[in-house]
């Protein structure tokens, strides 16, 4: 047996550092609650890992039509429904991480009251399992760019940036509202009210230069606007203000830092309260 | 040598709602609470105690510290309610102590439930590894255990089958195997062989045996004194949080009888008026049954085996009848009778009529069933059929006592009888 082993046990109370050391040491079991998500997610449907794709593709063809062909809202240069599709892949990915995390520690109580492991790993693992969907969304988008024939451009090179920064602002939220969730279900009224509202707050359906020049800082307040305009760049070749982007990513970290201050603070509770 | 587990003064609080429920809060109150603080931290402190009380603290440990040295199996008994699993729950890190601290100086790992994190969609060897990983094993160490794990569970042909379509049997089996095959240098269990049947029972106790001979540390819960006394060197007693005895097994058990027997009777009588769930003809008639023991002692928390047992079943006649019989049933946790005391057994049973209230009285000098949870089903019979009937009219318990006087619990079989072994001539045994 190892003789350098101890670990102490004390009453926590108030903040506490982020034990980066003990989340490496369960890193398998990250990749294990991922592989579940994934694999349970579409068991027992019939269209299986199509949901993935369906969901931002109907909502493409939906908003095309009534923002595009009714309201006359345009793209900044690729047709519409390539425009609006690059939107909805990483706000869809964000939206149902959002709603799936702030959910997770209620659906897996029995884990939470049973067992001990990093419990950031149970909002971690249902955003880990949704990054699976983005990436075959992201396969249907190169099938639609071949069908448009739309060039990529070197730009692509800075989509990593951007998924990072999806996976940052859909995390930072996930794990506020998922610890908040344990002490007060109302999180779980309020999400999909606040996901809805977030596609209009953020330039998913309209260009970003549609917001007047002088209330452009207040898009970079919003940690989903950079990674929307961030993906269009990258994958369509838009222009982009790198000023709106540069904040808007540093709020996605702050906001991921904040998340995971927060969740430690109160995780503590957890157990006792679920 | 150092101790691998060292506990100092654990306590732990939990604050349950009065009025005001902590655990159900909403958003709306504590916001309510934040803006009226202030105002409130003006207006004085009375208004401060108010808020205090309206939650009700509650120890569930209090002042708890023990050593544990490498190769101990520790048992740990106490009531429910007694802080056990509160113990348990902070050694695994689910919970923090609120004072005290724990050193742990080796790997551990937790079974607090069995199958914990099992997912029903999932296949039994997709479950395998999951569930090992939650229960902290490396993906390596499961694939070199996994042929183990499936024999141990006996579950080879549905490896592949959903567990959602498995007998709630072949779950437990397979959880149980798991959580068996872990690896840790301490090894906490709470009460999860009360599970599965008897043989699989038998099964876990044997895994637990060869686990604790191994030289592996093991802090081990359970009502099931034999198995305490089994496995355990040496076991803790906990009563309402506090740690009150910490000894060798066997005393450890004395103890913890003892204590249980010189508590004050309160639920020997049940009720039988009021209860709705009955089959009754004419109208509800049994009224009410009281349990005694020796010395016509009202049976407190549990009968020790081999104890005297008198039940006083108290009921109505509607009018003046003499074939009229009173039966009792006594079904274990499975719901299987493992006994029926009926009054027509009875030789020297009256012929006089009766009529009104009546208390018939069931004696049976020596219960012999084995320690565990009875449900009493308690029937009125007129005229050879049934008038009225309760089927779970009252739980009694059985404990573990020295039924032999050689200070060894038995352990396995449904009921003890009294028995002798003795050794013949030499010249018997060619």
């Amino acid at each position: 047996m190892s003789t350098t082993f101890e670990l102490t046990i004390k009453p926590r109370k108030g903040w506490q550092a982020i034990d980066f050391k003990e989340a490496y040491v369960y890193r398998e079991l990250l990749a294990f609650l991922v592989w579940r998500d994934v694999k349970i997610r579409y068991r027992q449907t019939l269209l299986g890992g199509l949901w993935a794709i369906l969901q931002p593709f109907i909502a493409m063809l939906i908003f095309s039509f009534i923002f595009n062909r009714l309201a006359h809202v345009q793209s900044d240069g690729p047709p519409y429904k390539l425009f609006a599709y690059a939107g909805l892949a990483p706000w869809t990915f964000f939206s149902t991480s959002v709603t799936q995390s702030s959910n997770s520690l209620i659906a897996n109580h029995q884990l939470v009251s049973k067992v001990y492991f990093p419990r950031i790993f149970i909002p971690l693992g249902a955003i880990g399992a949704l990054l699976v969907d983005l990436f075959l969304s992201l396969g249907l988008f190169g099938v639609m760019m071949l069908y448009y024939h739309w060039p990529l451009t070197l730009a692509v090179l800075w989509l990593p940036l951007f998924i990072v920064g999806a996976v940052l602002a859909a995390a930072g939220t996930g794990l506020i509202l998922s610890a908040l969730n344990v002490s007060f279900r109302d999180v779980k009224y309020a999400v999909p009210f606040m996901v809805q509202m977030g596609l209009f707050v953020t330039p998913v359906i309209y260009p970003a230069h549609y917001i007047p020049e002088r209330w452009q800082f207040l898009l970079g307040l919003n940690p989903m606007a950079g990674v929307v305009i961030g993906f269009r760049h990258a994958l369509l070749g838009s222009p982009a203000s790198w000023e709106v982007i540069g904040v808007s990513l540093a709020m996605s970290l702050s906001l991921f830092i904040l998340g995971l201050l927060i969740f430690r603070r109160m995780e503590n509770r957890f157990a006792d309260i679920i | 040598m150092e101790p691998i587990l060292e506990i100092r003064n654990i306590s732990k609080q939990y604050k349950l709602g009065g009025k005001r429920i902590r655990k159900t809060d909403t958003f709306r109150e504590v916001i309510h609470r934040a803006v009226s603080a202030p105002v409130r931290a003006i207006a004085g402190r009375e208004a401060g105690e108010v808020e205090k009380e309206e939650l009700y603290e509650f120890w569930a440990l209090k002042d708890v510290s023990v050593n544990v040295n490498q190769g101990d199996v520790i048992g740990i008994i106490g009531r429910n309610g007694a802080g056990k699993s509160t113990l348990l729950k902070i050694l695994s890190r689910i919970t923090s102590p609120t004072e005290g601290t724990v050193t742990l100086r080796g790997r551990l790992a937790s079974l607090l439930e069995v199958g914990t994190g099992f997912h029903p969609e999932l296949t039994g060897r997709e479950n395998i590894f999951l569930n090992g990983a939650i229960l902290g094993m490396r993906r390596v160490e499961i694939t070199k255990r996994f042929d183990e794990i499936v024999a141990f569970a006996e579950v080879e042909t549905f490896l592949d089958t959903p567990v959602k379509h498995y007998s709630s049997g072949m779950y437990v089996r397979l959880a149980f195997a798991v959580a068996a095959h872990l690896d840790p240098e301490i090894l906490v269990v709470d009460e999860v062989l009360a599970v599965g049947d008897l043989s699989f029972q038998k099964k876990c106790l044997g895994k637990m045996g060869e686990v604790s001979r191994g030289g592996r540390t093991v802090l081990f819960v359970s009502h099931n004194m034999a198995a305490i006394e089994n496995l355990c060197s040496r076991a803790i007693v906990l009563h309402q949080g506090a740690l009150c005895f910490d000894g060798t097994s066997k005393d450890a058990i004395q103890f913890y009888l003892n204590s249980l027997s010189t508590q004050s009777g309160t639920g020997h009588v049940v009720e039988l008026s009021g209860v709705g769930d009955r089959r009754s003809i004419i109208a509800p008639l049994l009224r009410r049954l009281e349990f005694l023991t020796q010395n016509e002692q009202p049976l407190a928390e549990g009968l020790p085996i081999g104890s005297r047992l008198k039940v006083k079943v108290y009921f109505d006649l509607p009018k003046a009848i003499s074939d009229f019989n009173v039966g009792l049933g006594f079904n274990n946790s499975y719901g299987q009778r493992i006994f029926t005391a009926h009054s027509v057994f009875e030789p020297n049973r009256s012929e006089k009529e009766h009529e009104g209230a009546t208390v018939f009285s069931c004696e049976i000098p020596s219960f012999t069933l084995m320690p565990g949870e009875y449900t009493v089903k308690v029937w009125l019979d007129l005229k050879g059929s049934e008038a009225d009937a309760i089927e779970d009219a009252a739980k009694i318990r059985v404990l573990e006592s020295d039924f032999y006087g050689t200070g060894k619990v038995p352990w396995n079989g449904t009921l003890v009888l009294k028995h002798r072994w003795y050794l013949e001539q030499a010249a018997d045994a060619k």
